[in-house]
């Protein structure tokens, strides 16, 4: 591969971009799958490598990891390109980020179903997958922060903040999390043990949903919402506190995992109370998304992509506003293990994470095809208002099933005994599991559509290379 | 809080935990500016980036900041109330224990006469008393229904209780002491023993026991063998013994399934059950009731 200092790297984020949708079809199928198994369980047919408990982590290290995370890798090499008016630092480096990623993708693939797990959630990789994703890791760091040191413009993009601090926080929270003593080659035990293991896991498990599920996808909505809607972000300056207060607080809320645990109270109550502060921090961001349309709200209609960036600032909101709610010890005592749990995660990842990672596979994949949009806008709009529908219908049927069960298994007779046996609320899950089963069914749709636009797409397109422009010269300085 | 051994970690998290608290007002007021130009315009920061990205400099929205605040305000005043700097117990004295410990006294209080009303009656009578038999069959639903089947009808390997046949008996006084101690069966492997071919033969007299159909030439070789290595328990006669937990053999009862196969992988690999005990968990009470939950199914 040519240096070439003249033009973008374009080749890797069309490698990744393509791969967002083709691991967000494979992901969101075995989460299709898993909804259908809690309904009918016979659907694992009395396989081991089909049933639930393993199918599962496939699932979320699927649509966590193999999408979510070749769309910030698409989406970071574009931007950090894009706003430094700088080639990638090293090619060579990011072909390998692209293949070892997609290597661990397979690996998972295949260990996970054969019951090959560190038995850590979303951490379940075996310890010489784990080894392998610390150097992609590395590699990730040094072509993303050699191409800062690169850059043309002295400021720093608010989007590469984001990027930076969730490249540099999962590059630390994955090696202390990970660290084990391996028995065998596909067997390992972890460093930790007992109440301290506990912690360290969601220390890092709440982490990974504060820098690799939020920061990065910061980092996409602080790109793609002003160039889609081409206007400036509302708010420099409270980018600046969101992000600090963000990425500070984030740090410390772990613990609201292990309410009413064997962990110690004062961390549990420390965790509560940063939940808490986690708040305004995380709505900072919603305002600056969403108020950056302010004036063109029109836009909003007719421009399907903009609705997938809009719409999924919402389901952040909903989501950053519950999360701390369920933080609250005594709402956690309801909502705790019940599919509350469940359905709070997947309005995250559904509506915030999924949509906002759409919308920017949109924006892109014309631009790196060179095509001025996609091969069906009408298409687009179809898949937005069915993935939204699923959505609603996915998080409803959750939410209610989740308090409904957290009723069930607190209520309690004239004689004190328990009103309901632990069967019984599983029974009556089940019309919310019929409902998220179709919710998921619409999503998944969704998806499907979204891969045969891209596909269609790319059969008209070609790739193409993009010339660096000279950066524009800063219009009047600081009033 | 025993997890201290020095009071240095105590004061070093206190002080961590309250100066990043504060540090986000500081932070907060910090960058809490007046609008800078009052006009229609807003200024941009004056940077260009990849063409035509810019940003504005609107100042931080006031609601925004006063949710901020109020939640630090919050914070603070859930750490001055509640356990959560260090070993400080916090204001109101909470703890998840002493929130356990008061739900156990109120529903000690609000339950209690009506166990210990139940407990003063002896098994027999509360097998047939409407009200003890209502809360029996709830606590027999939450606790004994997963091993033994909603109806007490059992399922491979865990007993029926509905029948009249007891493995460690079925006088109140028996029951009483499966639920509250626990029993463990073992019956031990006689595969090494007895070979193959043994083992068999064994099987086929064991089914003589109980009339089923069998082999007399494998049954008659298994009868010694029987007399040699399963007597002891199970008794010459093959009627079992309820001290020992061993299955009478003649009833056609199989609790480990029935057939020469299910009985020669018994005999050869030898079975082990597990009743865990349960008068920590639900306290003497509830075992007392709960006996007599279990002694009326045997009635039916």
């Amino acid at each position: 591969m040519n240096n070439n200092e003249a033009t973008y790297n374009y080749t890797v984020v069309r490698q990744f971009a393509v791969m967002t949708v083709v691991w967000g079809v494979v992901g969101m199928l075995v989460g299709v799958i898993i909804a259908a198994q809690l309904l009918w369980p016979e659907l694992n047919f009395d396989i081991p490598w089909l049933s639930y408990g393993r199918l599962r982590p496939l699932h979320t290290n699927a649509v966590i990891f193999a999408f979510g995370g070749c769309a910030l890798f698409a989406t970071s090499y574009y931007v950090v390109q894009r706003t430094c008016h700088a080639r990638l630092f090293s090619d060579g480096l990011a072909a390998f980020t692209f293949w070892g990623w997609q290597a661990v993708i397979v690996l998972a693939a295949i260990t996970l179903p054969l019951g090959i797990t560190s038995g850590k959630e979303y951490a379940e990789l075996e310890w010489p997958i784990d080894i392998l994703i610390a150097l992609v890791w590395v590699s990730y760091a040094v072509v993303f922060f050699g191409t800062i040191f690169k850059r043309k413009i002295p400021h720093i993009y608010v989007a590469n903040w984001f990027y930076g601090a969730f490249i540099l926080t999962v590059a630390i929270l994955h090696l202390v999390n990970s660290a084990a003593v391996p028995a065998t080659f596909w067997k390992s035990y972890s460093a930790y043990s007992g109440a301290q293991d506990a912690m360290v896991q969601w220390w890092y498990g709440h982490n990974a949903v504060g820098f690799f599920l939020t920061a990065g996808f910061l980092g996409i909505m602080y790109y793609f919402i002003p160039k889609q809607a081409g206007r400036p972000i509302y708010s420099y300056r409270l980018s600046v506190v969101h992000f600090w207060a963000l990425i500070f607080t984030y740090m410390w809320a772990g613990p609201h995992h292990l309410h009413y645990t064997a962990l110690p109270e004062w961390t549990q109550s420390l965790g509560m109370v940063f939940s808490l502060i986690l708040l305004a921090p995380s709505w900072g961001g919603m305002i600056n998304g969403i108020m950056t349309l302010s004036g063109a709200w029109h836009k909003l209609r007719d421009d399907p992509i903009l609705k997938f960036l809009i719409v999924s600032l919402s389901f952040y909101g909903m989501s950053t506003f519950e999360g701390p709610m369920m933080s609250i010890k005594t709402v956690n005592a309801l909502s705790h293990y019940t599919d509350w749990t469940i359905g709070h995660v997947h309005s995250g990842a559904l509506g915030w994470v999924g949509l906002v990672s759409m919308g920017a596979i949109y924006f892109l994949i014309p631009k790196l095809f060179g095509r001025t949009e996609m091969w069906s806008v009408r298409l687009i709009n179809v898949h937005f208002w069915v993935a939204t529908v699923g959505i609603v219908l996915y998080i409803a049927a959750m939410w209610i099933a989740g308090v409904m069960q957290g009723l069930m298994w607190r209520a309690v007779g004239a004689d004190g005994t328990l009103t309901y046996t632990f069967v019984e609320s599983v029974k009556a899950s089940y019309p919310f599991y019929a409902i998220r089963l179709l919710g998921g069914v619409l999503y998944f749709g969704g998806m499907v559509i979204m891969a045969w636009n891209v596909f269609q797409t790319i059969a008209e397109g070609r790739k193409v290379e993009a010339p660096i422009p000279a950066p524009a010269t800063s219009v009047a300085a600081h009033a | 809080m025993s997890q201290f051994t020095s009071s240095f970690w105590d004061v070093y998290i206190t002080l961590v935990s309250l100066v990043s608290i504060l540090a986000c007002a500081v932070f907060l007021k910090s960058q809490s500016i007046k609008r800078v130009t009052q006009g229609d315009t807003t200024e941009t920061s004056g940077h260009i980036w990849d063409e035509d990205l810019q940003e504005y400099n609107n100042p931080l929205p006031r609601w925004w900041a006063w949710l901020f605040y109020i939640t630090i305000a919050f914070g603070l005043v859930y750490l001055a109330l509640y356990p959560g700097l260090g070993s400080y117990a916090g204001l109101l004295g909470w703890s998840q224990v002493k929130q356990l410990e008061e739900e156990n006294a109120r529903a000690q209080a609000a339950y209690g006469p009506l166990y210990e009303k139940l407990a003063a009656q002896d098994v027999v009578t509360l097998s047939k008393n409407p009200e003890a038999l209502a809360v029996g069959e709830k606590l027999f639903l939450n606790h004994c229904a997963q091993c033994h089947a909603s109806d007490g009808g059992g399922s491979r390997g865990f007993p029926s209780l509905t029948d009249r046949d007891w493995l460690w008996g079925g006088t109140p006084e028996a029951i009483k002491i499966s639920i509250a101690e626990g029993r463990t069966g073992v019956m031990p492997p006689f595969g090494p023993a007895l070979g193959e071919g043994g083992v068999k033969d064994t099987a086929h007299y064991v089914l003589s026991l109980s009339g089923g159909a069998y082999d007399s030439i494998r049954a008659a070789r298994g009868k010694e063998k029987y007399a040699q290595l399963c007597a002891a328990c199970h008794g010459q006669e093959g009627k079992g013994n309820q001290a020992l937990g061993a299955p009478d053999l003649t009833d056609g009862i199989w609790l480990h399934g029935s057939g020469e196969a299910a009985i020669a992988e018994t005999i050869a690999k030898g079975r082990n059950n597990q009743m865990p005990p349960h008068k920590d968990l639900l306290g003497p009470a509830k075992v007392h009731i709960l006996t007599g939950y279990v002694y009326s199914l045997s009635g039916k």
